[in-house]
């Protein structure tokens, strides 16, 4: 491996985003960034099954007839998944019942499977582990980045608190009424998309 | 049949899976460059929710549910925990099967969705048609009729956008906004559309 272990956290988070870059696990990324206690636990649980399905798939990997691969990889991220979804409903039963349909959608989170075909499935289980951890701090980063922003010109305020008082509560901020949809992720993260490929060109598409 | 065929206009128009509900966005946004290829990601889409929907719906009526192995003497058995394998797993067999009839009759289509194939396994639109199945209690007609609008919308949608995408071409952006950037803030602007079919 020419590349070190922080190195390998550190190329996921900004030069190779799973999101900015790979355009994977887009969908919970706009659905579930309306507030950012939401994506924060969004986040933590996508960086535990993406770290853990890339370590056991890797262990695993020689096992795995190529035919059926998908199925194998489905397999073990589905039970990790329900995993979290169980414990969720155990100790954090009004989180789990926001986040609703969304923790049993990390399943189809674009990012682990893709990391758990493209990295995982060639590489040993340590620098596997640590490409999963990477990619879904990657995704937390963009995550919580799009939260703040909706949350706090949204809502003003910052993890459920008040930072600005609203003018329904008789304070001085206006609500932005944009940034309350749905839609509103698809602009910031266009914006952010911008802001890292000017920082990097390399990234830039050229066609 | 008219309750059929509403649930099916429901699904294509005011429920649109990627438009109104943002699932399946990883595949939407990466396979509309082209009209031809969004074609092919579509109908492969619209295939899939046509059989798993009303597949998964089966299992869970009759799998499943409590009390559905009262026929062999366990009447208290409540298997809904293993829900999210079951479904993810009808998806995964369905989708490889898929890849093995497209590589053999259809290796250009095969080749151009590359690594997207097996990723529409984990494609949320997919898993999502199952979930709202199960959320709203569809019985197996109704829920062959909302499988086939969910894939319907979604062929629409990323057709739509393809076709925009494929104009863009021509426009001269930002060097930073070029390709996904661009997408995203053209997606947007067509959610906020399909927002007004909605009513708001």
């Amino acid at each position: 491996m020419a590349e070190t272990k922080t190195e390998l956290i550190a190329r996921s988070i900004f030069r190779r985003n799973p999101i900015a870059l790979l355009v994977l696990g887009i969908c919970s990324a706009l659905a579930v960034t309306g507030q950012m206690a939401t994506a924060f636990v969004m986040s933590i649980c996508v960086i535990l099954v993406t770290g853990f399905s890339s370590l056991i798939i890797s262990i695993v990997r020689f096992q795995i007839p190529n035919s059926v691969r998908i199925g194998i990889q489905i397999t073990v991220i589905a039970t990790l998944v329900i995993m979290v979804d169980q414990f969720l409903k155990a100790f954090y039963y009004d989180l789990s019942k926001q986040l609703s349909i969304f923790v049993g959608l990390i399943i189809t989170n674009c990012i682990i499977m893709g990391r758990a075909e493209g990295y995982a499935m060639s590489n040993p289980p340590i620098p596997s582990f640590l490409d999963g951890i990477g990619n879904g701090l990657g995704y937390g980063f963009i995550l919580m980045t799009v939260a703040f922003i909706r949350e706090l010109l949204g809502f003003g305020s910052i993890f459920g608190m008040e930072v600005m008082k609203l003018t329904t509560n008789g304070g001085w901020y206006v609500q932005n009424g944009m940034l309350v949809l749905p839609a509103s992720a698809f602009f910031i993260i266009a914006l952010i998309i911008w802001i890292l490929r000017t920082l990097d060109p390399e990234q830039q598409e050229t066609d | 049949m008219a309750h059929h065929f509403d649930i099916i206009i429901r699904s294509i128009f005011l429920e649109n899976l990627p438009l109104a509900f943002f699932l399946g966005m990883c595949t939407f946004l990466a396979i509309s460059k082209q009209v031809k290829t969004a074609v092919g990601l579509g109908s492969a889409v619209l295939f899939l929710q046509v059989i798993t929907v009303p597949l998964n719906n089966l299992l869970l009526n009759h799998v499943l549910e409590p009390g559905a192995f009262a026929w062999a003497g366990f009447p208290n058995v409540d298997l809904r925990f293993l829900g999210l394998l079951t479904y993810i797993a009808i998806i995964a067999a369905t989708v490889q099967v898929l890849e093995m009839v497209l590589d053999r009759y259809i290796p250009v289509l095969y080749n151009t969705l590359g690594i997207f194939l097996p990723l529409l396994t984990v494609n949320c639109a997919i898993l999502g048609a199952s979930l709202f199945m199960v959320e709203r209690d569809y019985t197996f007609t109704e829920s062959t009729a909302y499988g086939f609008g969910a894939g319907a919308g979604f062929f629409l949608a990323v057709v739509a956008l393809a076709g925009i995408r494929e104009r863009l071409e021509y426009a001269n952006p930002p060097a930073g906004l070029r390709g996904l950037g661009l997408t995203f803030i053209t997606a947007g602007l067509m959610a906020m559309a399909f927002m007004g079919l909605a009513g708001f």
